[in-house]
């Protein structure tokens, strides 16, 4: 079956300004924000989040508030499989006592969460964690729900999200694929 | 990754890979909590024939900060001075469910019989054979060039046109032979030069050039110069006159110091006979990098373990 696209570049934006205004509203403004990807495709989706926000309250510094927490160390998997290769994690200052809302693409078995949460108690100790996801396709595996979703997904174990964002693939969509692709 | 023996045969892409890792390794000790769970676990176990302080508590720090269990075994005090084999001292590391060895020998060649003689199972990282190679000790000195030639823009980069010069005791100097090999492999062009009763009798296969005189060789304006320890335990002949002839001909001295270019590097891999191949002002000026290498150490023992330990799906 060929890939089904279900979001296209114009419904990820809009979800994303939700996203955005959801989280200023829980937040009550963009005081002590930091916004965290989860790469891969989570750094790029963070940053736009960032922008967005910046653009709603003016206060709000951008670059200074956006950054990247990479889970492979933390991961539950990492003798099996592949061996992977670690992304940089960039924090801007402190998360001390900040409101970190992580932000990925794709939110499944939540195991990658899990790591997420592991990696940043390390870092220091957030007053708040939430958690931000492009798409929801349910199957989790973890006692683990996100905050802030983009689209509700549901879909069978079998089949395969596929997350295209311009900066990374030059393309942008959000794809339902039955064929396993190269694992991500 | 399976084993970590030699730099001969280490692919760029590999090369660059465990370097970008260590760039992440290189962070988590600038954290509040420096330690990662990527090892719980495994038990990693150095296994030390030969002296070494450095490379030792740098394998044992870089297992420590990724959760491994560290076994340190030194041949002094243990079973190996009651004339026990290294095929058995291994079978015991095995039965204890040893996951990685690092090992450090007084033979070229005992990490290789370890990793392919089938006595044990785990992963083995040379940490020093004889007068053959020290892998971990040339990635750290690649690792440290690039930091200080790119600084936070070093991922995915080799040492492409980087010019290193290479001064000592070659002959006895596994530093040189992996650094040889690595560094041809990452793009850098490499001349060794030391005194002809200290280089091999055949360097025609080495992928590098050889000079014969100290001051012409620096002459040529390199970046990086290195001073290789004067290995007076494996000397068992005369290979120079007096220290203090050594010294004046290859020697890095203030003076030779003052001719350097504008951002060469000083390295060396440490211990070092201050006076004798190294001035002490050489050693620590701000062109010196030794200082740099010893911290760097541990980041790249960290990648190389993580790589050798982590990934089953690999091995197949």
């Amino acid at each position: 079956m060929p890939p089904r696209i279900v979001m296209q570049s114009a419904d990820i934006s809009r979800a994303l300004r939700r996203i955005s205004h959801e989280i200023l509203e829980s937040n009550r403004g963009s005081d002590g924000l930091l916004l965290l990807g989860i790469p891969t495709r989570g750094v790029p989706l963070a940053r736009r989040i960032a922008s967005v926000i910046s653009g709603i309250e003016p206060g709000f510094d951008a670059t200074a508030s956006c950054g990247a927490l990479d889970v492979t160390m933390y991961r539950d998997d990492l003798a099996r499989g592949r061996t992977r290769t670690p992304s940089p994690t960039r924090v801007p200052g402190d998360v001390d006592g900040t409101t970190v809302v992580l932000v990925d693409d794709v939110l499944y078995s939540g195991r990658t969460v899990r790591a997420a949460l592991d990696a940043l108690s390390d870092l220091g100790r957030p007053r708040v964690v939430r958690l931000a996801v492009l798409v929801d396709r349910g199957h989790r595996e973890l006692p683990i729900r996100a905050d802030f979703v983009g689209k509700n997904l549901p879909s069978a174990v079998h089949e395969r999200i596929n997350v295209h964002l311009d900066e990374l693939d030059g393309d942008e969509f959000v794809a339902i694929d039955d064929a396993p692709e190269a694992e991500n | 990754m399976r084993h970590l023996l030699t730099t001969v045969g280490l692919g760029r892409d590999e090369a660059v890979r465990l370097l970008d890792i260590a760039e992440d390794m290189a962070q988590v000790a600038d954290r509040e909590v420096k330690k990662l769970p990527a090892l719980r676990g495994k038990t990693v176990v150095n296994l030390f024939f030969e002296d070494s302080t450095r490379t030792r508590i740098s394998f044992e720090a870089a297992a420590k900060r990724l959760s491994a269990d560290v076994i340190n075994f030194s041949a002094k005090g243990s079973s190996v001075s009651k004339g026990e084999s290294l095929k058995d001292t291994a079978q015991t590391l095995a039965a204890m469910g040893a996951d990685a060895v690092v090992v450090r020998h007084g033979a070229s060649g005992a990490p290789q019989t370890l990793a392919t003689s089938g006595w044990i199972d785990a992963g083995v990282i040379n940490a020093g054979d004889g007068m053959h190679q020290h892998p971990t000790q040339a990635l750290l000195d690649a690792f440290t060039m690039r930091k200080r030639l790119f600084g936070g823009d070093s991922r995915g980069r080799g040492l492409d046109g980087l010019r290193v010069l290479i001064v000592g005791d070659i002959l006895h100097s596994r530093v040189a032979r992996s650094d040889v090999w690595l560094l041809d492999t990452l793009g850098a062009e490499v001349v060794i030069a030391g005194p002809p009763t200290l280089l091999p009798v055949d360097t025609s296969h080495w992928p590098c050039t050889v000079d014969l005189d100290f001051d012409h060789a620096l002459s040529a304006g390199p970046d990086v110069v290195m001073m290789l320890r004067i290995q007076s335990e494996r000397m068992h002949a005369s290979f120079f006159p007096t220290t203090r002839e050594y010294a004046r001909r290859w020697g890095l001295d203030e003076d030779r110091l003052a001719r350097l270019g504008g951002d060469t590097m000083v390295m060396h891999p440490g211990p070092m006979n201050r006076g004798l191949e190294i001035s002490a002002a050489a050693a620590d000026s701000a062109r010196s990098t030794v200082r740099d290498q010893v911290a760097n150490g541990v980041s790249v023992r960290m990648a190389a373990l993580y790589l050798l330990l982590s990934g089953e799906g690999d091995r197949a």
